[in-house]
């Protein structure tokens, strides 16, 4: 339901990271998303679409990578990844565990970029 | 012409994460202990509040609300009745409340000064999804669950279970004519938020607000302390 708010941030987050490079066209944008992060793959790329509609980033692609949910089993003494966020047992001795390791990730990754001139970023 | 990939390795919400880690230094240098109320429409946010507010008030501690709706400031006038401060903030049509707004509503808050609060409750959007990702610089998250809406809420909305630090179940004067099974509630928010906290509360009668109020003071304790 918040994808277009997310589509929004997005927006703003790529156009002024690749306004370093004037001139340059945004490919891809790679995003990595936690099996927490309650965002709908097929909403965002819809919401996505219609946010970048006659900007300098229509057509850029979104990229996602998803990440699975790893929780620190404190009687197994180790991080393992849950099969389903239905449960947070450990998958392998069944003991609940609450600490939460990775799995809420609503993170830019990178972008790629068509660079058309020379740089003038101040990046390195 | 060169390709090139530039690593940005933000979150997407940077800029209310930002806002909201500013807003917790603010409500911590104030003293006030600050909690965020998540719930389905309808589970009984405004009336367990309204109880909240009215008991805290009598205990002799100081509370304020601010409370998020898409329109009306119906909840607003429900809860000032209680006497403490209330502030609605209408979100217009947006299905949660973010960090900008609030800091927008604290500012200007007429009467109200942060630092002569003990507790600043903040009721979100009724909405089990959105809420989960945005941070309102809250020390508790309260996730609320009535007796009327099914034992396997917990399962179907795991993301904002698992984020929250208290749960609530509400309308527990009703539970047997609803068929409640309390043991499969407790067990599927333990299933996905494990050694939770968990009140089981009327707003109705009273039932269980004790022991929360109880729960409240010793937060704002620890709070203070650390």
């Amino acid at each position: 339901m918040h994808e277009l708010s997310l589509a929004a941030s997005i927006v703003e987050a790529v156009t002024e990271a690749s306004a370093n490079y004037p001139g340059s066209t945004v490919k891809e944008v790679r995003l990595r998303l936690g099996a927490l992060s309650d965002v709908i793959e097929d909403s965002l790329r819809f919401c996505w679409d219609l946010t970048v509609e006659g900007t300098p980033l229509a057509g850029a692609a979104l990229v996602v990578t998803k990440i699975p949910v790893i929780v620190h089993c404190a009687h197994c003494n180790d991080d393992v990844e849950l099969e389903s966020v239905q449960s947070f047992r450990c998958p392998r001795c069944g003991e609940l565990a609450a600490d939460l390791r990775q799995g809420k990730e609503l993170e830019i990754e990178s972008i790629e970029i068509d660079d058309h001139c020379v740089e003038q970023s101040s990046e390195e | 012409m060169t390709t090139r990939i530039v690593e940005l390795r933000r979150g997407i919400l940077k800029k209310n994460d930002e806002l909201a880690a500013g807003l917790r230094a603010r409500y911590a240098e104030a003293g006030a202990l600050v909690l965020n109320l998540v719930s389905s429409p309808g589970t009984g946010k405004t009336a367990f509040l309204e109880r909240t507010l009215r008991e805290l008030k009598q205990a002799g501690a100081r509370a304020a609300a601010l409370v998020g709706d898409l329109e009306t400031d119906n909840d607003a006038r429900r809860l000032a009745a209680s006497g403490a401060p209330v502030r609605q903030i209408n979100t217009h049509g947006i299905c949660h409340l973010d960090a900008e707004m609030i800091s927008k509503h604290l500012d200007g808050w007429e009467g109200v000064e942060l630092n002569q609060l003990d507790y600043l409750f903040i009721e979100n959007v009724g909405n089990l999804v959105c809420p989960s990702s945005y941070d309102l610089g809250e020390k508790i998250r309260v996730a609320l669950l009535s007796v009327t809406e099914g034992e396997d809420k917990p399962l179907k909305y795991p993301t904002l279970f698992n984020s929250a630090d208290a749960a609530v179940i509400t309308k527990i004067d009703i539970a047997e004519p609803c068929g409640f099974d309390r043991d499969l509630a407790l067990k599927n928010i333990h299933e996905i938020r494990p050694g939770i906290k968990i009140f089981e509360t009327s707003s109705k009668t009273g039932a269980g607000m004790a022991e929360w109020l109880g729960y409240l003071g010793e937060v704002r304790a620890g709070a203070i302390e650390s």
